[in-house]
């Protein structure tokens, strides 16, 4: 198949970006997005004569490469993850697009997301929401037996479905507002469901909601693109989950954060 | 908050017209920069909260309106429209009523457009492609639709309240000040009024339409049985508002003979 990419290029956070256009042929229509884009770096490495416009390679985030990870992450013709519903970029395969289109490649785009370079940019702000709070803080040992624990099938499945997020950033990055609503949302809820994380969710989602604001996230909207463009198809349920528990934490429990 | 300024209000000459407009904003103001202050520092949470609190009483207080207007259609020479619209202006509770209505109608602009400009701010530089994600259309466009019912509310003010607190002359054609019946009548009859006064329902639809639905998911209410029942409950009460209104000025346009 043949594609002309048009992939955002910047050097570091301060320089200016700008687009560049590159011409691809001869691939696969199994290869998936990032597999593409190797062969595109490989050819801008070995300086290929299909390259019209030489340079260094295309700077993008990937680790797993099996939709588990979460590290991957393009805004591919307006949308994170692509077209396809439910995967992330690099479950992504190239038939899922026309022969000869043009695909426009951006990085997520957030204040609380600072480029590094090119396609990469620093999600630190994620980790930093979930050491507010995003864990039980005592110490739990190893695995136990898994029938020591009761926990009713419905909420072990609202529970799972939480714990699907793989904090990609795509809800971030397809907000209108750049709000981390549903990345939160998700990792409020999967613990809180549960009995070990019970104890602890008021003050989790206080201080969570707390470090979310500082992080320089947007405001919640209710407009549900997250959800629609969320790889694991996380429902904003789980944001209303965090409301209320929120709402809940801030009107009874004793000690005041937000 | 304007009693003091209903008192010298009485002189309709210009200068003290806009000495008393110029003195009213000013006493506002004094109130309207801490409130806003206060707003800013909430966490973004508690913001949606109040908001949406705001805005469901404003839920309600339409429909309380929309009853009155509908006396209007009454031929009997605006005997009980009068004697409604006498009634909201006199009796104590409605007054106290009155406060809430003000406050509310504050809190909710001033929140709404904290929430705009963050959410702005959120993600400095924008996509080149977007668009692409299916999400709620009304959501987007709702700092918009609600800017547009400020100006209409504005204008309303100055075509009805102002002329009840005394600050605007009492136009020919109208007994006196409390005269709501005439002065409606004369504005319904003038087509261009009528005009805008449809475009600016149908805005106001369509900002109610995701507001109905949207409160629900703040307060965190958001249940896979009821959910979608509700989506449709605010399709009718958008539909409902929207047309309630519009039928009043059909009515003086093309069915009435005084
Ligand atoms: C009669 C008039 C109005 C009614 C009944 C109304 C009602 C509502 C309600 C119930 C919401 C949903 C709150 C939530 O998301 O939980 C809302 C949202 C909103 N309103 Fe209004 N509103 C009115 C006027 C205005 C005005 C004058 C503005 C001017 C700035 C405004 C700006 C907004 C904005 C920006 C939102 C979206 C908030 C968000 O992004 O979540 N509204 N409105
Ligand atoms: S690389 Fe791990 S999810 Fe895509």
């Amino acid at each position: 198949m043949k594609f002309t990419l048009k992939i955002w290029r910047q050097n570091d956070a301060k320089s200016k970006g700008k687009f560049v256009t590159y011409k691809i042929d001869n691939i696969s229509s199994d290869s998936s997005f990032l597999e593409m884009l190797d062969q595109l770096n490989q050819r801008l490495i070995n300086n290929d004569d299909s390259i019209s416009v030489p340079g260094c390679p295309v700077h993008y985030d990937h680790d797993c490469r099996e939709g588990i990870c979460g590290m991957c992450g393009l805004y591919i013709n307006g949308r994170p993850h692509g077209p396809d519903k439910g995967v992330t970029t690099c479950q992504l395969h190239m038939r899922k697009f026309k022969d000869g289109a043009t695909i426009v490649i951006e990085p997520w785009r957030a204040k609380a997301f600072p480029l590094i370079r090119d396609l990469v940019v620093d999600r630190t702000a994620l980790d930093t929401i979930i050491q507010a709070g995003g864990y039980i803080s005592v110490k739990t040992g190893s695995a136990m037996e898994a029938n020591s624990t009761p926990v009713p099938k419905h909420l072990a499945e609202k529970a799972m479905d939480a714990a699907a997020c793989i904090g990609c950033g795509a809800c971030v990055a397809a907000c209108p507002n750049g709000s981390a609503m549903l990345f939160v949302g998700a990792k409020v809820a999967h613990m809180a469901y549960l009995p070990q994380g019970k104890p602890e969710a008021m003050r989790r989602v206080q201080s969570m909601v707390k470090v979310m604001d500082d992080c320089g996230f947007g405001n919640c909207s209710n407009a549900y693109a997250c959800e629609y463009e969320c790889p694991k198809e996380i429902s904003v349920t789980h944001i209303a989950k965090m409301n209320r528990d929120f709402l809940q934490a801030n009107l009874m429990s004793e000690k005041e954060i937000a | 908050m304007y009693s003091k300024f209903v008192d010298t209000s009485f002189c309709i000459e210009k200068p003290i017209i806009l000495l008393n407009i110029t003195k009213y904003i000013l006493l506002t103001n004094k109130r309207v920069l801490p409130m806003a202050n206060t707003l800013l520092k909430m966490s973004s949470l508690s913001r949606k909260v109040f908001m949406a609190l705001a805005g469901t009483f404003l839920l309600v207080f339409l429909l309380v309106h929309l009853g009155i207007n509908l006396f209007l259609l009454r031929n009997d020479g605006g005997e009980w429209f009068n004697l409604a619209a006498g009634f909201m202006s006199t009796n104590y509770l409605v007054k106290v009523f009155e406060i809430f209505l003000l406050a509310a109608f504050l809190i909710h602009i001033l929140i709404g457009i904290i929430l705009k400009l963050q959410n702005w701010r959120s993600r400095p530089k924008g996509y080149a492609v977007t668009g692409k994600t299916p999400t709620s259309f009304f959501s987007r466009y709702m700092i918009w639709t609600g800017l547009t019912i400020l100006t209409a509310l504005i204008i309303h003010f100055i075509d009805f309240y102002f002329v009840k607190m005394g600050l605007i002359e009492v136009p020919a054609g109208a007994a006196d000040k409390h005269d709501f019946y005439a002065m409606a009548v004369m504005k319904f009859s003038d087509m261009t009024y009528v005009i805008v006064y449809y475009v600016w329902l149908l805005v106001l639809g369509l900002h109610l339409y995701h507001a109905f639905q949207s409160v629900f998911q703040t307060f965190g209410f958001n249940h896979n049985k009821y959910t979608p029942g509700l989506k449709r409950c605010a399709a009718v009460y958008a539909v409902v508002v929207t047309l309630g209104f519009m039928v009043i000025p059909t009515y003086f346009q093309f069915f009435f003979q005084s």
